[in-house]
């Protein structure tokens, strides 16, 4: 472990923790403004952690230790995967612990921990956010894993930053498996992060919401980290997407004159991103929840159908 | 390091036969059961310990024979332990001595069955198993095979006044036989028809034409009963309930794994060269094994029948990893295989481990609540906290979740899996990674499974009134659980240490080992082919889940408070709220059944709005009941009906019959 490599891993961590909740500001405010309304200040996310920390926590009288430790183990591995995705450049120590199907492993524990706690108070919300977490999360999870499993047979690796570093600076070419697995993301992006159409993070109406049923129990500090969590999980499933398929400007290990040409490239991407994002839930509407089961199982078709493209025009 | 007085072959004759001894003392005095309980089944536990230790130091020496003066005059019995043996010796030890602690608790007291006799069946079952690891020869090992069939079905009928109980353990003894009669015929094709039933002579022998494929397909028909591979898994749904919890630990957790040591053992050792073509024919075996394993786990809300059907997808999990390695094996990649056979031994060790754990759990549940069904649980994590917690960490472990055991044999067979592209064979190589697809959801829909399982059973409201008065489960469960759920974490944070000790398998097996790679890197690094290909570090890797998850809690109690209030739950508002309304196991797994519903047989009845008593009914049955086990057992019972018509009853007729056979083989064979 080089100190620059530490150095680049520690910036990263902070970085991370600090601009997460700013692109989900981002992506709330792109969508008022697409949808005609007056947008709140991106920062918005920031006072309303602040106004959360702040706040007693209020806890059902029957929640045991699991419901009051699972958030800060599900901040804990969002803030891991966050950790090990090359956002500026691909010198990170830490990445060589979880490879790609480590990283899908790391997401399983944050939502088998947020179905659990939904579980132990007994509410019926609770109960029915976590089945449909689960659900989605059993055909989203393996279709995220084959989607790696299409980088892993370009690049002969289940490491991200080998993968990203092969895509980044070997020669140009177009992977047609790639197309199959950029369009598989991008529905896997929206079931994990609880996105339109299949589930509306701005809803609490009980019959068509998935994440905020799950955590409807939750407040104060404990709800704070969660939410936290989940900007940073989506800032991280970005950063992924930017790093598999749109790797250019991302630093080299070890290249310091590269880094402010790849700060700017990422926050680019990113603001892209957040606004492509925000234009996809204009246009589309919130899916009846069982359609959403075929939604999740296409991305699972369409990885497949990449990887055997793969083994059609390549190997 | 200077030569032990005895070789670990003579201490493990030694634990059998002690085994055999305690198992014994268990009907010598029957007056006193408790204090026989209390005292010998730690005995067995501690001899469970010393055979993991046995296991672990013979791994890494060369092989040892031995020839025992019992058995038939000319056909002694011989004995033999390698890296192989050693293996599934510390397998069978390590997790037979938490279930033995475990059982001095449970059994202690016991309502149904004779404890005594209970006693001795269970450690005669245990001896059995050993021999079966042991053996060198086919008669030897049939003989052990047979009493590791015959002591567990017993164990299994332990509560045989309940029709049901026989009824699974005649299902069980059935399939059993079976099994093997195909093994029993495998062994025979090795055979040759030379030499003698020896393994060693196995190993020479030349097998002609298509003969080591029949062999090899008996094999995988004898064992894969005995394992569970769809279609021949039907008894162990019916066979794990049935049986006391500690037993049902034993059945799923070692006795399907010497199914596994058996197939391995034909096939690597004694079958002379390994056919790419057995391999696929497994890979899609366990393919479809595993995939059914888990649709029917989601389905069930019996804790112990849900638990069974996972060892088939387990069992599937292991194959695949075995089919990969055929395959390689049979293309000419013997590297490639050693990793397809590591991942499969590794994901045998675990399963051993996190399946009796959680079998363990249900039993503790079953014992302290009386409750078997899922929906009558709920918020048993209140009433019994260590239980929970243990059966927790098996959950997750079964789950393959990071940085547990379960996690580190799924990312082996993935990565054997990933490298698919070395093979030429165009079909071969496309067809891998849907194998590699099939565990990927597997995995996913097991951790689905165990979220309802867990949140079910022990978080939640209690919907029964047994639910709430049940109560922790003892010391002696206690130390048993805790002493599986440490092998699991164990398991998951060091597996560098465990590959390294199971490289000597792939070299006596193969010839290759992957210690070239390993060696050339870190202890923390798991690095199977190469440090640029992949790598996992479980201990780093749960350093920092420790560390951020400790730094976010510092931080936020450092930066902000830790107030507090308790309150009534939220809910929404709603002011009515019942246990009843939450979720139960039918309804959790329930849009699985929808979108899967072909896979089932499926019988509802849904209540229209105008029925005077409604009455709501859903049954999921298993396809191969109707269109494989019922159709033959009508063709069985037809043809009993018909040879019974010669079934006079006269005597005289009789005597003509056995005139008639001894004409008939005068005529025909001299």
């Amino acid at each position: 472990m080089t100190l620059g490599g530490a150095l680049n891993q520690l910036v990263q961590l902070l970085l991370v923790a600090v601009a997460a909740p700013l692109l989900v500001g981002w992506v709330n405010a792109c969508r008022a403004w697409l949808q005609n309304k007056s947008a709140p200040s991106p920062l918005q996310p920031y006072r309303v952690l602040r106004k959360l920390l702040h706040k007693d926590v209020a806890l059902a009288e029957n929640a045991t230790w699991l419901f009051r430790f699972a958030p800060y183990i599900i901040f804990g591995c969002m803030w891991l995967v966050a950790g090990i995705v090359p956002v500026l450049a691909t010198d990170l120590p830490f990445a060589a612990a979880a490879d790609v199907i480590a990283l899908v492993g790391i997401f399983a524990v944050a939502r088998v921990f947020i179905s659990l706690a939904a579980m132990d108070i007994g509410t019926a919300f609770g109960t029915l956010g976590a089945r449909r977490e689960m659900l989605i999360g059993a055909l989203a999870e393996p279709a995220l894993l084959i989607i790696f499993f299409n980088f892993a047979l370009i690049s002969q690796s289940t490491s991200l930053t080998t993968i990203v570093e092969t895509l980044a600076y070997r020669e140009f070419a177009l992977y047609p498996s790639l197309a199959f697995a950029a369009v598989a993301f991008v529905i896997v992006l929206l079931a994990e992060n609880a996105r339109i159409p299949v589930d509306n993070p701005a809803t609490h109406l009980e019959l068509t919401m998935v994440h905020e049923a799950l955590i409807l129990e939750y407040s104060a500090r404990h709800l704070a980290l969660i939410e936290w969590a989940s900007a940073i999980k989506l800032f991280a499933y970005c950063a992924i997407g930017i790093a598999c398929f749109l790797p250019w400007g991302i630093a080299e290990a070890g290249d310091w004159g590269a880094l402010p040409l790849a700060i700017v490239a990422a926050a680019v991407k990113l603001t892209v991103a957040g606004a492509g994002l925000a234009l996809m839930e204009t246009v589309s509407a919130k899916m009846r929840i069982f359609r959403v089961p075929e939604f999740v199982a296409t991305a699972f078709m369409l990885a497949m159908l990449g990887l055997l493209l793969h083994y059609v025009f390549e190997v | 390091m200077p030569a032990a007085p005895v070789s670990p072959l003579e201490v493990t004759v030694g634990i059998v036969l002690f085994w055999l001894a305690i198992g014994l003392l268990g009907i010598l005095r029957p007056k006193r059961p408790d204090a026989i309980t209390r005292i010998v089944y730690p005995l067995g536990a501690i001899a469970g310990v010393a055979l993991a230790v046995v296991g672990l130091v013979a791994i890494g020496l060369p092989w040892k024979g031995m020839v025992l003066p019992l058995g038939l005059p000319d056909l002694p019995f011989h004995l033999r332990l390698d890296a192989l043996s050693a293996f599934f010796l510390l397998l069978l030890g390590a997790t037979s001595a938490g279930i033995s602690c475990y059982a001095t608790g449970y059994f202690a007291g016991q309502q149904h069955g004779d404890p005594g006799l209970t006693c001795l069946q269970y450690h005669w079952f245990l001896a059995a198993m050993a021999l079966v690891l042991i053996a060198d020869d086919a008669y030897l090992f049939m003989v052990a095979w047979e009493a590791m069939a015959l002591t567990s079905y017993f164990l299994v009928t332990t509560e045989h006044n309940d029709p049901e109980i026989r009824k699974a353990g005649f299902i069980y003894l059935l399939i059993a036989h079976i099994g093997a009669i195909a093994i029993l015929l495998c062994f025979g094709v090795l055979h040759g028809g030379q030499g003698d039933y020896t393994f060693d002579a196995m190993r020479g022998a030349q097998l002609p034409g298509n003969w080591a494929t029949i062999a090899f397909l008996l094999a995988l028909v004898g064992f894969g009963a005995k394992a569970g591979i769809v279609p021949l898994h039907v008894w162990l749904p019916e066979a794990h309930p049935a049986a006391p919890s500690p037993v049902s630990a034993l059945l799923s957790g070692v006795m399907l794994k010497t199914a596994i040591y058996g197939l391995f053992r034909v096939t690597y050792d004694l079958l002379p060269a390994v056919h790419w073509e057995w391999g696929l024919i497994t890979l899609v075996v366990a393919v479809v094994t595993t995939l059914f394993g888990v649709l029917f786990a989601l389905m069930q809300h019996d804790l112990k029948r849900l638990l069974a059907y996972h060892s088939v997808e387990n069992i599937g999990i292991i194959l695949i990893g075995f089919g990969l390695s055929l395959i390689y094996l049979g293309t000419g990649h013997p590297l490639l295989a050693v990793l397809g056979l590591i991942a499969a031994l590794y994901h045998t060790l675990n399963h051993a481990v996190f399946k009796a754990l959680l079998f363990l759990g249900a039993g503790a549940v079953l014992r302290e609540s009386g409750l078997r069904d899922l929906g009558k649980m709920g918020g048993l994590m209140r009433v019994m906290p260590y239980t929970a917690f243990f059966f927790l960490v098996g959950a997750l472990a079964i789950s393959a979740l990071p940085p547990l055991n379960g996690f580190v044999s799924e990312w082996l067979t993935f990565q054997a899996a990933l490298l698919s592209p070395a093979l030429q064979h165009g079909v071969l190589r496309s067809i891998i990674p849907l194998a590699a697809a099939a565990l990927a959801l597997a995995g996913a829909l097991t951790a689905m499974c165990f979220v309802k399982v867990f949140g079910v059973a022990f978080l939640g409201v209690p919907r029964s009134v047994e639910a709430v008065g049940g109560r922790e489960a003892g010391r002696w469960e206690q130390l048993g659980m805790a002493w599986l759920a440490a092998l699991c974490v164990i398991l998951g944070l060091c597996p560098v240490w465990m590959i390294g000790l199971m490289d000597p398998i792939a070299l006596s097996l193969l010839d290759y080992s992957l210690a070239y790679t390993n060696a050339s890197t870190h202890w923390l690094w798991l690095t199977p082919v190469s440090p640029d290909r992949a790598s996992y570090s479980p201990v780093l890797f749960f350093i920092v889940i420790v560390a951020v998850v400790l730094a976010a809690f510092w931080l936020v109690r450092l930066l902000y408070h830790g107030r507090l209030r308790r309150t009534a739950p939220w809910d929404c508002g709603y002011p009515e709220q019942n246990a009843r309304m939450q979720d139960t196991a039918e309804g959790f797994a329930q849009p699985i059944r929808q979108i899967f519903a072909p896979v089932y047989e499926i019988e509802s009845h849904h209540p229209d709005p105008f029925d005077r008593l409604p009455r709501y009914v859903t049954k999921v049955r298993d396809h191969c009941w109707r269109w494989i086990y019922l159709p033959i057992a009508h063709a069985a019972a037809f043809c009993s009906r018909a040879l019974g018509r010669i079934q006079t009853g006269r005597v005289a007729v009789y005597l003509m019959y056995s005139f008639a056979t001894i004409i008939f083989l005068l005529a025909f064979v001299r």
